[in-house]
């Protein structure tokens, strides 16, 4: 008995042991779930939380990507391979996964999805000279200091003050109520913005109140004391996971106010168990929408639905659009596999900071030397369960 | 007689964890400049060595001392924020880097110290369970507290805030933000290199290695042993458990400043309750009270995940599983009489400790 437990203890860690050391020998064993691209396929690397709690946004970003990688190798000419590494929503995680893409053989970069992660691994792409185009990281840490660093999501202070600008210029509420989860970069990242802009264009905040990882089920504090101070307005910079509940326990108790929300509430209409007709009416600034009717749009959403079964989120489009904007660079700029990192990163940094781009969450998208983005934001209001463009 | 022979065995036992650290170290250091190892091992050196330093530091308090602390990544946070905003203050004035990031070190240990003299002041008039309860608490505690904290600096110094955001310094117009509550600290210099953190567990071999085996440390481990007993031949408890338990409070900061200044931000959750359990795992494989235990658990574990990418999305059900296998193989009879049968069929003795694993 005793002998079995021991044989077997012993053969788990040699086979352990077998498994450990083959990255060490071998660089590109790390890699094995990367798609077998031709030989002159240019290797683009990213991480992105893929397991945990953030694994959402993740995924989406990385099943946009992969769609537009598919289409670009099915056109021919120009090869891609696609290697996303999961990185738990941790800057040490997301630093190991970038050094394993650099084991890999990285060439280009998609940095990481979110925003505590690509301060980090920016960071890391600006020391090795790799180009990074970062799907989602909004922080503006991300891009700061570092001239290779790009994003594809607007910066989080142009959220919180083209928020705060759309409520005053059209006239949505008179007094404003704020819910913003305090230890989340993206979200207090866009309060701060958006609190110095509302007083720049006398909006009246009446409540503010915050919430944080570990209380994020019940908003009832929240919810009476926007009541109790007469908001008409919630603005939610948050993700639409919180935002659902805050919309249901609002219910709840009689108190209707107008709801405002940015990109993370991009996913609302599809949450499972959630009753949308609580939604209607709830206002969004968001780069992407799925119900959109242009052939771009209607031909990735139903690509994405039968590859994944599900409705693509502002995330999925934001990592398509990352891989067809390195595309048009990679094209215009001549870019062949078998450049050095530093080189590839040179002519994308080039490209990038003199073209403009076409994509899904945006037309006629230009960069500046800083890596932030510049794209007209879309106001979208929540209608019969779906998104209608405001004006 | 004995005494002598286990005196003996003691330096040869320290003697032996220095080689081991040294030896390795080397051995990295040249494959390092041949270009002899993965880029993604060499990404990890610096976090190995601060966990390394986490894992023996901890296991001052858990294996000397004997008291169970799950918040000993309440230390770490500590220490890597005042660290890296010393260091940022400091940009100015100290010119050369190892200098700065040593000067970094130093602040980061003394206030996790302080943070660690004052939380063992409650703390350590409980014991077994409630003990491990509140440690756990004031981890937590410190977490939140750093999430409410901004600190910014410019051109009239360090200025404070609490649970206000950051344009409430009124920093001048070129003042830095460097804590931005729970933004963290965003874009911090990267000072921190493997032989800083070679250094710095040398330092913690030194201090612990030495504490242990000096009279103080004898107080420790007779309070661990029988309490009542130590106390009835007049060891002052406060004292001796304060010793230990502030001790390696000041080695979890200087960790903890290592480990910051090794990645360009730093966020106040990641110092959560998991990364003290984390820790708590190297030193319980490891061995309680055992140091080079502590090192090679901490290593083995740090690099483990990565090695185990290539399982993708079952990678941490692997890491579980074979962490379950590895403590219980390091439980197991038969592993453990391995040695000494080894030793006995070399010499050809017989061995008793064998016996026991074999039939059953």
């Amino acid at each position: 008995m005793k002998k079995t437990l021991a044989c077997s203890v012993a053969a788990t860690m040699l086979l352990a042991l077998a498994a450990c050391s083959t990255p060490s020998t071998d660089p590109t064993g790390a890699a094995t779930d990367a798609p077998t691209a031709s030989a002159g396929a240019i290797k683009i690397g990213a991480t992105g939380p893929l397991t945990g709690g953030a694994a959402i946004y993740g995924q989406a970003a990385r099943n946009g990507a992969q769609i537009a990688v598919d289409e670009i190798n099915a056109k021919g000419g120009v090869q891609l391979a696609l290697n996303y590494q999961d990185d738990e929503h941790d800057a040490e995680k997301a630093v190991n996964a970038y050094h394993t893409l650099k084991d890999w053989g990285m060439q280009i970069s998609l940095g990481s999805v979110t925003s505590t992660p690509a301060i980090a691994t920016s960071a890391e792409n600006f020391t090795d000279h790799i180009f990074a185009l970062t799907p989602s990281a909004s922080s503006v840490a991300v891009t700061e200091g570092k001239n290779n660093v790009f994003q594809m999501c607007f910066a989080d202070p142009n959220q919180g003050s083209a928020s705060a600008q759309y409520i005053a210029d059209q006239k949505l509420g008179t007094k404003i109520a704020v819910i913003y989860k305090n230890d989340d970069v993206y979200s207090s990242g866009i309060f701060d913005t958006f609190k110095t802009k509302a007083a720049e264009l006398g909006l009246d905040i009446v409540s503010t109140t915050t919430f944080t990882e570990d209380s994020q089920q019940d908003f009832s504090v929240q919810i009476s004391d926007a009541k109790s101070k007469g908001a008409d307005l919630i603005f939610l910079p948050i993700y639409y996971t919180p935002a659902s509940l805050i919309l249901q326990q609002a219910q709840s108790v009689d108190y209707s106010p107008k709801y405002f929300g940015v990109d993370g509430m991009d996913g609302i209409l599809t949450l499972e168990g959630f009753n949308t007709s609580l939604a209607e009416g709830v206002m969004l600034l968001t780069p992407f929408n799925a119900d959109a009717t242009d052939s771009l749009t209607t031909s990735f959403v139903q690509k994405y639905q039968s590859a994944y079964g599900e409705i693509p989120n502002q995330f999925a489009a934001d990592g398509y659009d990352c891989i067809y904007a390195i595309y048009q660079a990679i094209v215009a700029g001549n870019i062949t596999a078998s450049m050095t990192n530093a080189e590839i990163n040179d002519i994308l940094v080039a490209q990038f900071t003199s073209m403009t781009f076409d994509g899904l969450t945006g037309a006629d998208m230009t960069w500046d030397a800083s890596g932030q983005v510049s794209k007209a934001p879309k106001g979208m209001v929540i209608t019969d369960g779906a998104y209608v463009g405001m004006d | 007689m004995n005494i002598l022979q286990r005196v003996k065995g003691l330096v040869n036992k320290s003697f032996l964890t220095y080689a081991m650290v040294i030896v390795s170290f080397v051995i990295v250091q040249l494959l390092a400049n041949n270009g002899g190892i993965s880029s993604t091992l060499r990404g990890q050196l610096v976090p190995i060595c601060a966990y390394v330093v986490m894992a023996v530091s901890l296991n001052l308090t858990v294996g000397v001392l004997g008291e169970l602390s799950l918040g000993h990544a309440g230390f770490m946070s500590v220490g890597a924020f005042s660290g890296v905003v010393a260091c940022i203050s400091l940009g100015d004035t100290i010119a050369s880097e190892p200098l700065r990031l040593a000067v970094g070190l130093i602040i980061g240990a003394i206030c996790a110290g302080i943070a660690g003299f004052l939380i063992g002041i409650p703390v350590l008039r409980l014991r077994g369970d409630y003990l491990a309860i509140v440690t756990l608490a004031f981890g937590e505690i410190i977490k939140n507290l750093i999430n409410c904290l901004t600190i910014g600096l410019d051109g009239g110094g360090l200025h404070f805030g609490f649970l206000s955001s950051a344009s409430a310094l009124n920093l001048e117009p070129d003042g830095r933000v460097i804590i931005n509550g729970p933004m963290g600290i965003s874009n911090i210099p990267r000072l921190s290199t493997f032989t800083a953190g070679f250094v710095l567990i040398l330092v913690t071999l030194f201090v612990v290695m030495n504490l242990v085996n000096s009279r103080s440390g004898r107080a420790i481990m007779a309070l661990r042993d029988n309490r009542i007993a130590a106390e009835s031949v007049g060891i002052p408890v406060t004292k001796y458990k304060l010793m230990a338990f502030v001790t390696s409070a000041t080695l979890a900061g200087a960790a903890g400043a290592l480990y910051a200044m090794n990645f360009s931000t730093i966020v106040a959750t990641k110092f959560s309750f998991n990364t003290s359990i984390l820790i708590l795992v190297y030193v319980v494989l490891g061995g309680l009270g055992n140091i080079a235990g502590s090192i090679v658990a901490a290593t083995l574990l740090t690099v483990l995940p990565e090695m185990l990418r290539q399982f993708n999305d079952y990678r941490m059900l692997i890491y579980a599983i074979v962490l379950i296998l590895v403590m219980l193989a390091t439980n197991n009879e038969t592993l453990k009489g391995l040695p000494t049968r080894i030793r006995a069929w070399v010499t050809r003795s017989p061995a008793p400790q064998a016996e026991v694993g074999i039939d059953g």
